[in-house]
């Protein structure tokens, strides 16, 4: 496929609608051709499909709020399920903010590319990352990106992965229902999302933005497995008094559960060594159960 | 007439790292310097997720003049804060705003040029996470725009803020500081502190960065309370993380 070259990060993507005739198309070499379809190719479920064709499994991990604890939580996820010796992958699809390799613990690394596409990298207990992370040439690279761009590049992590054969891909998010978004259900129409997980917290400015979030995975008849809760109390370690760090003035993440019936699948505590092993990227001792109880629970509606 | 006139300046709290406090730096600094007699804008860069204007509790439908459009406004103490938001242009704050970048870009492109503040003592601008078209939209308006910087302490957050301050070179931005919320919280029985998600990540960026260090905020739950139910402004009582947010605005007060 030629694909156009020297394109400015303004660049609103070869396949956009207006296409060599937006703001940003000015002083483009390729402004011309553009503007008559010269690049523009459909976005690809097909392609996704062949890639992820040995890939059992697909969940996207979602929020709506930033912070809640999505990458974490996609983590422990993939941690869980590669403990029961299943075979698993991640992408992280927040490319301004590619946190999961940091937490797995591969931040810095390098892919390379054969005939067979990316080499994913792989962690400590054999989960299969891909990540921005592993394209760029140092922690202060800013990936300073339209739309648009973004959408290439995580076409590119869904189907120009060598990804082998896995049990379950775990697709982390930015928060939001923007381009990334878009992009993730219209690759995956094809080869089909199994299930997403909405994480919040407990109080309502987060609720609200989940609640948003939820519309988006019902306008687009997306399976819901379920909502996870973060970051619900705190249990000082000196005396044992239970704190609530983001009191629930609305219910709580319950309360949004039965709203839109959906299982509230557990409240995770506040545990400050899952943060502090997240940035060490090490697996964590003392993690709360309640991980384990959303990975049974993945399991099930996956094998359900 | 529209356009942004602010006599002090426009200042855009900016993170790269979602949940760290972003919005509820902009309406406690816009608190803040209203409470002391300023006129304050605030504008809600984030489409997706509009929390601001339920932080500082106002809510309702946007009205037009011939000039543009109007700000929601509020007395606070002696000053007085004006918004605009994505929330009071949608009917159905539940439903979600599924945009592409250049509907997003559009909309802020507006929010900057077509709203009629009124003359303003600051501007603040309330952003999403990342380095997109919302933030790329906001540098190219306003040329050498003040930044403050937020993170929490863990470095996957400061991880994304070193980012953000690579983009804000690249925008020529004029970066004022990094402040570190989340930084310890104060057990409500012993008064231990526990440092929930570490402590020091913020200012270690500061001087790696050679940035200047605006300083810490304690996790507040009363203040998250009040922001929840849109209070913050009935109730600006001295907490913590209001004191530590007063002493931040001194910082950033021009003299």
């Amino acid at each position: 496929m030629i694909e156009p070259e020297n394109v400015p990060d303004s660049c609103p993507g070869p396949s956009s609608e207006g296409a060599g005739q937006m703001d940003g198309c000015a002083g483009c070499p390729n402004k011309q051709a553009c503007s008559t379809g010269q690049f523009r190719t459909d976005t690809s479920p097909a392609e996704v499909l062949a890639s992820l064709q040995c890939v059992r499994n697909k969940i996207v991990v979602l929020s709506g709020k930033g912070g809640v604890g999505k990458s974490t939580v996609t983590a422990q996820i993939a941690r869980g399920l590669a403990a029961l010796d299943l075979s698993v992958g991640v992408v992280d699809v927040d490319v301004c903010g590619p946190s999961l390799a940091r937490i797995l613990g591969v931040n810095g690394q390098s892919v390379h590319k054969s005939a067979a596409g990316w080499s994913p990298v792989y962690t400590l207990d054999d989960i299969a990352v891909m990540s921005i992370d592993f394209l760029l040439s140092s922690e202060e690279d800013a990936v300073i990106w339209r739309g648009a761009k973004k959408n290439g590049m995580i076409k590119d992590f869904l189907s120009s992965v060598d990804w082998g054969e896995l049990d379950y891909l775990v697709i982390d998010t930015p928060p939001g229902t923007s381009d990334e978004h878009l992009a993730i259900v219209s690759l995956l129409k094809q080869a089909k999302i199994t299930g997403t997980v909405l994480v919040t917290t407990p109080q309502e400015v987060s609720l609200g933005d989940v609640r948003k979030e939820i519309n988006f995975c019902r306008k687009l008849r997306l399976p819901v497995i379920g909502l996870v809760e973060n970051m619900a109390r705190y249990e000082c370690p000196k005396c044992r008094t239970v704190s609530e760090i983001f009191p629930a003035t609305s219910g709580g993440a319950q309360a949004l559960a039965d709203s839109e019936g959906m299982p509230l699948i557990c409240s995770i505590p506040v545990c400050p060594q899952v943060g502090q092993s997240g940035d060490n990227g090490v697996e964590g001792l003392d993690i709360p159960t309640e991980y384990g109880i959303l990975v049974e629970q993945v399991i099930r509606f996956c094998d359900g | 007439s529209s356009g942004i006139n602010a006599e002090y300046g426009i200042i855009t709290v900016l993170s790269g790292k979602g949940g760290v406090g972003k919005s509820t730096t902009v309406a406690v600094l816009a608190g803040t310097l209203a409470s002391s007699g300023l006129s304050v804008g605030v504008l809600d860069a984030d489409l997706c997720g509009p929390s601001l204007s339920r932080m500082i509790g106002l809510k309702g439908s946007i009205h037009s003049c011939e000039q543009g459009w109007l700000p929601l406004s509020a007395s606070v103490g002696k000053g007085r804060i004006s918004a605009v938001s994505l929330s009071f242009l949608v009917e159905n704050q539940d439903e979600a705003v599924i945009w592409r970048g250049p509907k997003k870009t559009a909309m802020i492109k507006q929010f900057l040029s077509d709203v009629c503040w009124g003359a303003l003592d600051y501007l603040l601008i309330d952003t999403p996470p990342g380095t997109s078209d919302e933030h790329m939209t906001i540098m190219e308006a306003i040329p050498n725009c003040s930044v403050v910087l937020v993170t929490s302490p863990q470095a996957v957050a400061a991880a994304d803020v070193l980012r953000q301050v690579t983009f804000c070179k690249k925008t020529n931005a004029n970066v004022l500081g990094i402040i570190e919320t989340m930084s310890g919280f104060v057990c409500p029985n012993c008064s231990d502190c526990g440092l929930l998600f570490g402590k020091g990540g913020g200012k270690r960026l500061a001087e790696y960065c050679n940035i200047e260090f605006l300083g810490y905020v304690p996790i507040d739950p009363n203040l998250s309370r009040l922001l929840d139910r849109g209070e913050l402004f009935k109730n600006f009582q001295s907490s913590a993380s209001i004191q530590s947010y007063t002493e931040i605005t001194k910082k950033l007060i021009k003299p």
